[in-house]
């Protein structure tokens, strides 16, 4: 992350430790505080409506983060990273329920209950890669979405399982307002941990497996450790996910974990942009925004003589489905580097302006 | 309660049949593999494209039904050689992941807009043959099945054929050992990639008429590219007979599944999840399938 930051001329790294910050200059590390303070403000200020969607993108940003340290950062790609988001949000809401365990340590244990699963699917995929584990992933989420459907202790079957929400100091965090701090604190910490990981050895290690995976290992690196790492904190990140998710809409349903769903979250890492970490909240905005604004075009459509085709109104659900596939198709030929490649384009335009070169 | 036998054979033969379409549809995927290295995930909706034509063109448009079927088979050829134009070509020398997720994403753009514009219910084809069964082996058959496993016997003959004498189908094996070596010996790269598309989009369709005249055509058809990937992983990513042996044997062992279900253990639904278990099982034990090539790596 630190490599690619504009930074003032003379400004040189003569350490180590100053060249892997988390925040590359000062102002960046401002401008970050700065957004949490605004954020922090914005349910005072915000509809109950607006805030949904900014929960919704936090829930997902810390899902497509997941996916992004593990097929960003460590190039493992995962087909069924929505069975792991399944997963965290049934195991959440069973021990809820079913155990008496309190909500705000049930999304925690649930998260850690999708990694034991996430391990179990990726300790014997830590020997196969590429394409294969693609493959793997992929028929991992079709026996998920199978146990989801048959164990009706576990996910309640076809009829779904309720989530209460948390309750902290005899307080119910529910409603848009509670809620979106409690996403905001995960997902703060979610992505400082991230960031913080990337800097290290870990990080560089799954960096270097990335880049050419048998270089890294003559270079000492231990594939097998490093894979299973990824996949554990990957999983963990989306089983944390999925609890949120659980807990804030009260339901889930074995249905809305489809191959769609994982398919979307690879959407959000393309978007946003392979192995950033801040490219998976952008994103994470974009795929959850996009369907809105597809909502705002029918709706503007409706009063001009468009708005009679019934073919045009009736497929809006379709047209949001499509746009899905779209967009990973238009970014991967136009952008592959994603909407983080064209921020730090925009963000050297200003700062060298007016002198270009 | 007494498990009955004589069904066994049913499922066999039925298992059969399937496994042969599935091969087909895994013969097609193995093309674009082998000439190019791309993983395709929308073969199964260009099968379900060409059902979908051939069943609008007939119904809709009221054409005969083999004016239908070649006019099926022209629209899918085009439709191919375009997927490879607009989206592939721009990608070539691109990492695996994106040429992966390229074609996901396409797998969901077009089973979306096939959705918008056929709907969602599943529609009859309107009866083409008239025997619509007929006694093989002392079993009833689908003509169609029937039909389509001699027709996937003579395609892969001619497969075979392609590739081991032909020039074009030579030039694509060069191709998917060594781009750079057969390009420089005078295989034109884009040609090869472009007519293997086509070909599978093909191949592709013709197995889609087939399975939406006996079993109505419906967007749940493209399940059967998702059944694919254990066929070929069976048989090996690369291997042309190994897809269509690979298919075979997913298809007897749905089958078979499903008569343990439907007899002894009455799980239900057992026969859509075993290929995928089979799936990982061979990944973990040997995921260069029965008849694949190993790779080899250098630094």
């Amino acid at each position: 992350m630190a490599s690619f930051s504009q930074r003032p001329c003379g400004d040189y790294r003569v350490t180590y430790a100053a060249d892997t910050t988390i925040f590359p200059t000062r102002a960046s590390a401002y401008a970050c505080i700065a957004g949490v303070v605004v954020l922090a403000c914005a349910p005072f200020v915000l509809s109950s409506y607006v805030l949904s969607l900014l929960i919704y993108i936090g829930i997902y940003g810390i899902a497509a983060l997941g996916l992004n340290l593990l097929t960003g950062c460590t190039g493992q790609i995962s087909l069924g990273h929505a069975a792991f988001f399944g997963f965290g949000a049934f195991a959440s809401a069973f021990l809820n329920n079913k155990l008496g365990v309190p909500v705000l340590l049930a999304m925690p244990l649930g998260a850690l209950l999708a990694t034991l699963v996430g391990l179990i699917v990726g300790i014997p995929a830590a020997r196969i890669r590429g394409l294969y584990l693609a493959i793997a992933t992929l028929a991992s989420q079709y026996i998920l979405e199978d146990f989801f459907a048959r164990a009706e202790w576990f996910t309640g079957g076809a009829a779904g399982a309720f989530a209460k929400p948390p309750v902290l100091f005899g307080l119910t965090i529910s409603g848009e307002r509670a809620y979106f701090y409690l996403v905001l604190v995960c997902l703060i910490a979610v992505y400082l941990y991230a960031a913080n990981l990337l800097r290290t050895r870990d990080g560089r290690a799954f960096i270097a497996i990335r880049d050419h995976y048998l270089s890294a290992e003559v270079m000492g690196i231990n594939l097998t450790r490093y894979r299973i790492l990824a996949f554990a904190v990957s999983t963990f990140y989306a089983g944390l996910a999925g609890a949120l998710l659980a807990h804030y809409s009260s339901f889930v349903s074995s249905e809305s974990i489809n191959i769609l769903l994982s398919v979307q979250f690879f959407a959000m890492i393309i978007i946003g942009g392979m192995g950033s970490v801040m490219g998976s909240l952008m994103g994470a905005a974009f795929m959850v925004l996009m369907p809105e604004g597809l909502e705002t075009l029918v709706l503007m459509l409706k009063t001009t003589s468009w708005g009679n085709v019934p073919q045009i109104m009736n497929g809006v659900a379709f047209a949001k489905e499509a746009a899905i596939g779209l967009m990973i198709v238009l970014f991967l030929i136009f952008e592959p580097e994603g909407l983080v490649h064209r921020w730090r384009l925009i963000k050297s335009y200003w700062k060298l302006y007016p002198f270009a070169h | 309660m007494s498990i009955r036998f004589d069904l066994l054979a049913l499922f066999l033969v039925n298992g059969l049949i399937v496994g042969i379409l599935y091969g087909l549809v895994a013969m097609s995927f193995v093309l674009i593999y082998k000439a190019s290295r791309v993983v395709n995930f929308a073969q199964g909706e260009l099968l379900l494209v060409g059902a979908w034509v051939c069943w609008a063109s007939v119904t809709k448009l009221g054409m005969p039904f083999p004016l239908a079927f070649l006019a099926t088979l022209i629209f899918t050829g085009v439709l191919g050689l375009l997927i490879q134009l607009v989206t592939l070509r721009p990608l070539i020398g691109e990492p695996l992941i994106s040429m992966i997720m390229v074609t996901v994403g396409l797998s969901v753009f077009l089973q979306a807009v096939l959705k918008w514009i056929f709907g969602v219910a599943p529609q009859s084809f309107p009866t083409v043959l008239t025997a619509k069964q007929v006694n093989f082996l002392g079993l009833d058959v689908e003509v169609a099945y029937l039909g389509s496993a001699g027709f996937a016997l003579v395609l892969l003959a001619g497969f075979a054929f392609f590739f081991k004498y032909s020039k074009l189908g030579l030039g694509m094996r060069a191709t998917a050992f060594n781009q750079q070596v057969a390009s420089s010996l005078g295989v034109s790269v884009r040609q090869v990639f472009a007519v293997s598309w086509a070909i599978s989009a093909v191949v592709s369709a013709m197995a889609g008429i087939v399975i939406g005249m006996v079993n109505g055509v419906s967007a749940g058809l493209a399940a059967f590219g998702i059944k694919v990937f254990p066929a070929v992983i069976l048989g090996g990513l690369d291997s042309i007979l190994g897809a269509v042996v690979g298919g075979i044997i997913v298809g007897l062992l749905e089958n078979v599944a499903e008569f343990l279900d439907g007899q002894v253990l009455h799980w239900g639904n057992l026969y859509t999840i075993v290929p995928f278990y089979v799936l990982v099982i061979i990944l973990m034990i040997k995921p260069y399938g029965l008849f694949g090539t190993r790779d080899i790596e250098r630094l």
